[in-house]
């Protein structure tokens, strides 16, 4: 019984690869169908979950918004494959390539560097471009040609937070907490280390291990160290309980971090609290009316949106530059004249589109020329964010 | 003294966090002595005691929730016992502990799906919440609650294995499966009070551990899990005062570890401890000597 | 009954095997590379080694490890190490924050085999404490030493080597693998197969030799194989590091199929899986692993996906989710290892003789009902 179920198995898994074959063959053939596929590279669970759903968001809002597309005086329905690469590199690889035979012409994604660079491999070996909305990480676009970014960078986000901790905080030293085999937290660490010591201020670094809870050993040893400013630009998940266990310890010192804190989960772990919480960001707070009101009715008409979106309808950063994302593809598209990915590839570097968070246009590396980042405040007794002065470099 | 004072919060961090990793640790070995099973779906068990917590606190008031979750734990380690491992007692040791791997899958697979893969924050509970300073050290009460709670709930719990009847049955079957079952003992009650026990730690665990640590994920019981199993193997597996001991060494090594900066180590010098303790002494701190008949 | 002569079971064993290569290389020539189909395969592949290699050590020698995971992420790293080309190693793109310690690289194949060796020493000095201790004192022991491998690879000390907790990539993948003296590029698929194929080749002819009766008999009865004059130690220690050997290649191939490897990812939970794998397969069955292997990797990652997408949603319920997919997976291993506690194939391998023997059998009996048929006549 057992060996006819085996062999069962494995004629269903032979009728499969036929099966396998036949899909393939019609998902290649889309040109006459009118249809235009972007794919979604984006983390729905996992450390990097939440702002994986809120980029999603931003994306999916953008395609409510603009369905369909102009290509060489055709119409396209434009369809986005959105697939869950689990915020884990292995995840990423095999979640990449279900998103390359599906047939799409570009992807976007994705929120979290490290699953980026991961993932990247599988794009460029099916020659798809890659538009990264908020992965900052330089080594996402660092020598290669298919991959593009609409954020800044870290090497210019640590300056930036170097100099608001020093010049604006007044800090002279810094304990900085990244998390251990995340390039994003170790890089921005990294690159903050290298500002704040330029300008004469001390560090010092630690990393905590995967699925860890516990952070009191951490605020101990920035308390024992004699530190002014926590810097921690790690993950929402770990992010809560770092906020929790700082004011649990009565640590008095501001914390500093990056775009990841931009979300509604950190203002709701520090809602009543006695904390200082400043991020840097992408899109300043009630920049653009219009979208952010668009932007919020929107997710406030379905309960699955609203909890993906955190429970509260706070436009977070990551929407706002997924939906500029999206909107960065079709112009992508509109100047390749065709739905090919090679063709879109090809027009990436010369697209150019002026979206909610300022205008975008691409480098010679791939990266979006920007010079700008916001500086947020928490502000704990609203529960909402504060915009402070912009800090624009060069 | 001023070693005490730089180290306090190390030390406290440490206490409060073995004392929660003792109430599950406990509910391992004990199924471990009954059994001679691994049940790796225990730290998600107790992953499922937050999140119910999460779930039931946002619709009825604490005093209610509270004994809820308690009963819930309860019930579900129960129904993991009869639907998972009963069936396979007479199979091959492999395939049971494959059940259990599998019905941990199956624990975090549920939590992932029912709450989208994100962190939900945990309710604060009034009064263990709150911060206190001893000796210059800022903490939660809830670290100076734990210890006393957790050695509270292991005098009852070796009370109950040495005066009550039950508790005899306990031990009769940990020491022999098949004679205990010639002797007319009921089997089947017998393994269900353990897991009834076991769960109902967990729990309690829970609410303090969450209370620490107030966000639960889906994978948020996999390495304390691994960690409380590998603390009771250290303090002798089968033996009660040894998990709770074994798994308070652990908490505190590993808070003083984190402390002097070597934190990529914290969750490796756990298993480095427990690989020399099973080589030092196999059966563990407190474990029996077991002569192998041949 | 027509006897099966030894010599057409083995040509028709032959013809079999080879058919399945023919067949993945037809494939790769005809659907495009870009198929999910490949995944599929090429991690199937990569997993049916090493749940031979764990069935190696827990089905057919008794021994229950749970160490795979560390020897994968030994052998990931050695490959990856080795075969990324020095240019790159000198430049910052890998080593962001490192100078980097080697500074040679090797080619694909070498670097494979050294893959293995490496894993192999790493098994050898653990095997030597760590043999002595009774099941699942083993199994906890090895999980131990395989996080432990995990944190020291994530050692900032080690960075100049292993480039410390950061991404490894930019070393030699299966899309940059050449036919060795030639320019053409291999085609991956097959390339996964041919290796994972020879080493499971050897693990057979392995465990069809006196070695392997040796390890049956340790797995058997441990007390009465001594009795019989088999050295334990040396035949647990053998069996170990040639089940780790063959992890560390099967860790190189994985390195070589994602294209990026970090020491994050080889968690425990990798080993649970293999282990899930062996066990549905059957416990001390090689061919059940290969099969079980490519049914888990297909129905994970592919046949399953559907479940994810809410635009497949009836009736109105919302049940289609992101996850769903994931809950179903772990329902049916569950309901598998329930049912069929020996796992697909039990301990038995797929035979030609016994398909044979079945097919004689069968038409044995039809002519019976033929002729009785013929006889109430």
């Amino acid at each position: 019984m057992k060996r006819t179920l085996a062999l069962i198995c494995v004629a269903c898994l032979a009728l499969a690869l036929l099966a396998g074959c036949g899909a393939n063959g019609s998902s290649s053939a889309s040109g006459s169908d009118k249809v235009v596929k972007i794919g979604v590279f984006e983390p729905a669970s996992g450390d990097n979950g939440a702002g994986g759903k809120q980029e999603t968001l931003g994306i999916q809002y953008a395609n409510s918004v603009s369905p369909t597309v102009d290509i060489n005086g055709t119409t396209y329905d434009v369809k986005l494959e959105t697939v869950d690469n689990e915020s884990s590199n292995d995840k990423a690889a095999t979640a990449a390539s279900t998103l390359v035979s599906a047939g799409v012409s570009a992807v976007l994604g994705s929120y979290g560097s490290s699953v980026s660079i991961a993932g990247g491999p599988t794009f460029e070996a099916a020659n798809i471009p890659v538009i990264g909305v908020t992965c900052t990480n330089p080594q996402v676009t660092q020598g290669n040609s298919y991959y593009y970014r609409i954020c800044f960078l870290d090497p210019f986000q640590g300056t930036v937070l170097a100099n608001y901790a020093y010049n604006t905080l007044g800090v002279k030293k810094a304990y900085c907490l990244s998390k251990l085999g995340d390039d994003y937290s170790n890089g921005l660490v990294n690159y903050f280390v290298d500002a704040f010591q330029k300008l004469g201020g001390q560090c010092v670094t630690d990393t905590f291990p995967d699925g860890n809870s516990d952070f009191t050993s951490y605020v101990a040893n920035a308390k024992s160290q004699g530190c002014d400013v926590f810097f921690s630009p790690v993950s929402t998940e770990a992010a809560q309980l770092i906020v929790d266990q700082v004011v649990a310890q009565g640590a008095k010192f501001p914390i500093l971090a990056g775009d990841t804190w931009d979300s509604n989960v950190i203002l709701q772990a520090a809602k009543g609290k006695d904390v200082n919480i400043s991020v840097t960001t992408f899109y300043p707070e009630g920049a653009n009316a219009e979208f952010d009101s668009g932007f919020k009715t929107w997710v406030n008409a379905d309960a699955t949106r609203l909890s993906s979106n955190g429970g509260d309808d706070t436009v977070s950063a990551t929407s706002a530059m997924g939906y500029d994302a999206y909107f960065t593809a079709l112009a992508a598209l509109k100047n390749a004249g065709s739905t090919d990915s090679a063709a879109v590839m090809a027009a990436l570097p010369n697209t150019t589109y002026d979206g909610v968070s300022g205008h975008i246009a691409f480098d010679e590396n791939g990266d979006a020329i920007r010079d700008t980042a916001y500086v947020k405040h928490a502000n704990t007794e609203t529960g909402a964010w504060e915009a402070l002065p912009s800090v624009t470099v060069g | 003294m001023s070693f005490l004072q730089t180290n306090l919060p190390y030390i406290l961090a440490g206490i409060s966090v073995g004392g929660q990793y003792a109430l599950i640790a406990i509910g391992y070995t004990m199924v471990y002595g009954i059994l001679r099973l691994i049940n790796f779906a225990h730290g998600d068990v107790f992953m499922w005691a937050g999140l119910m917590m999460v779930y039931f606190s946002a619709s009825m008031p604490l005093w209610l929730s509270i004994p809820m979750v308690l009963i819930v734990t309860v019930i579900l380690g129960f129904a993991i016992e009869r639907v998972a491992y009963k069936p396979l007692r007479s199979a091959p040791r492999m395939s049971i502990m494959i059940s259990a791997i599998g019905v941990s899958y199956l624990l975090q697979n549920c939590a992932l799906y029912f709450t989208g893969g994100l962190a939900k924050n945990y309710p604060t509970l009034p009064w263990i919440s709150d911060t206190v300073t001893i000796w210059g050290a800022t903490t939660k009460v809830v670290t100076l609650v734990t210890p006393v709670l957790t050695i509270l709930l292991v005098i009852v719990l070796v009370l109950l294995i040495k005066k009550t009847k039950i508790g005899m049955a306990m031990r009769a079957v940990s020491r022999d499966f098949e004679t205990s079952q010639l002797m007319g003992i009921k089997i089947n009650t017998v393994i269900s009070v353990t897991f009834v026990i076991g769960s109902l730690l967990a729990a309690v665990g829970s609410l303090l551990y969450f209370t620490n640590y107030a966000s639960v994920t889906p994978t948020s019981g996999s390495m304390p899990g691994l960690k409380c199993f590998v603390a009771a193997v250290f303090g002798g597996i089968g033996s009660i005062p040894g998990a709770v001991i074994g798994a308070f060494i652990i908490g505190i090594c590993e808070n003083i570890i984190k402390g002097l900066g070597w934190t990529t180590f914290s969750d490796a010098f756990t298993f480095a401890l427990l690989i020399v303790i099973l080589l030092v002494k196999p059966t563990g701190l407190f474990g029996e000597k077991v002569t192998d008949k041949v | 009954m027509k006897q099966l002569s030894k010599k057409k079971e083995t040509w028709l064993s032959v013809i079999g095997i080879a058919a399945v290569y023919i067949i993945v290389s037809v494939l790769e020539i005809f659907i495009p590379s870009t198929s999910i189909l490949f995944t599929v395969l090429k991690k199937g592949a990569i997993y049916a080694l090493v749940a031979v290699s764990m069935n190696l050590l827990n089905g057919f020698t008794g021994l229950f490890s749970l160490g795979q995971a560390g020897f994968m992420l030994i052998g990931a790293y050695t490959y990856a190490i080795f075969t990324m080309p020095v240019a790159i190693k000198l430049t910052d793109s890998v080593y962001k924050y490192y100078h980097c310690a080697i500074g040679f690289d090797m080619g694909f194949l070498p670097a494979i085999i050294l893959a293995g060796l490496a894993a192999a020493a790493f098994a050898t000095l653990i095997g030597i404490p760590v043999l002595r201790l009774k099941s699942d004192y083993l199994a906890i022991a090895t999980l131990g030493f395989a996080e432990i491998i995990r944190a020291v690879f994530q050692w900032d000390e080690l960075g100049p080597v292993t480039n410390g907790a950061n991404v490894m990539r930019e070393y030699l993948d299966l899309s940059h693998i050449k036919i060795p003296f030639t320019n053409i590029p291999f085609p991956p698929t097959l390339f996964v197969f041919l290796i994972a194929g020879i080493c499971i080749a050897i693990i057979v002819l392995l465990i069809n030799s006196s070695y392997g009766r040796a390890f049956k008999a340790i797995r058997d009865d441990e007390i009465a194989a001594e009795a019989m004059g088999i050295n334990l130690f040396k035949h647990k220690e053998l069996s170990f590091v040639i089940s780790s050997f063959f992890a560390g290649i099967s860790g190189a191939l994985l390195a070589m199929f994602q294209y990026t490897v970090q020491a994050a990812q080889f968690k425990t939970a990798m080993t649970y899986e293999i282990l899930l794998v062996v066990v549905i397969g059957g416990i001390g069955s090689v061919s059940g692993s290969c099969i079980a292997s490519f049914l888990y990797i297909a129905c994970s990652e592919w046949w399953l996906r559907f479940l994810d997408d809410s635009q497949y949603n009836v009736l109105g319920l919302d049940i289609l989710r992101s996850g769903f997919r994931k809950v179903v997976f772990s329902v049916i291993i569950m309901i598998i290892v329930l049912f069929c506690s020996k796992g697909i194939m039990g301990d038995k391998e797929l035979s030609v003789r016994r398909l044979w023997e079945k097919i004689q059998r069968k038409k044995a009996a039809k002519k019976q009902t033929v002729k009785e048929g013929a006889e109430n006549e």
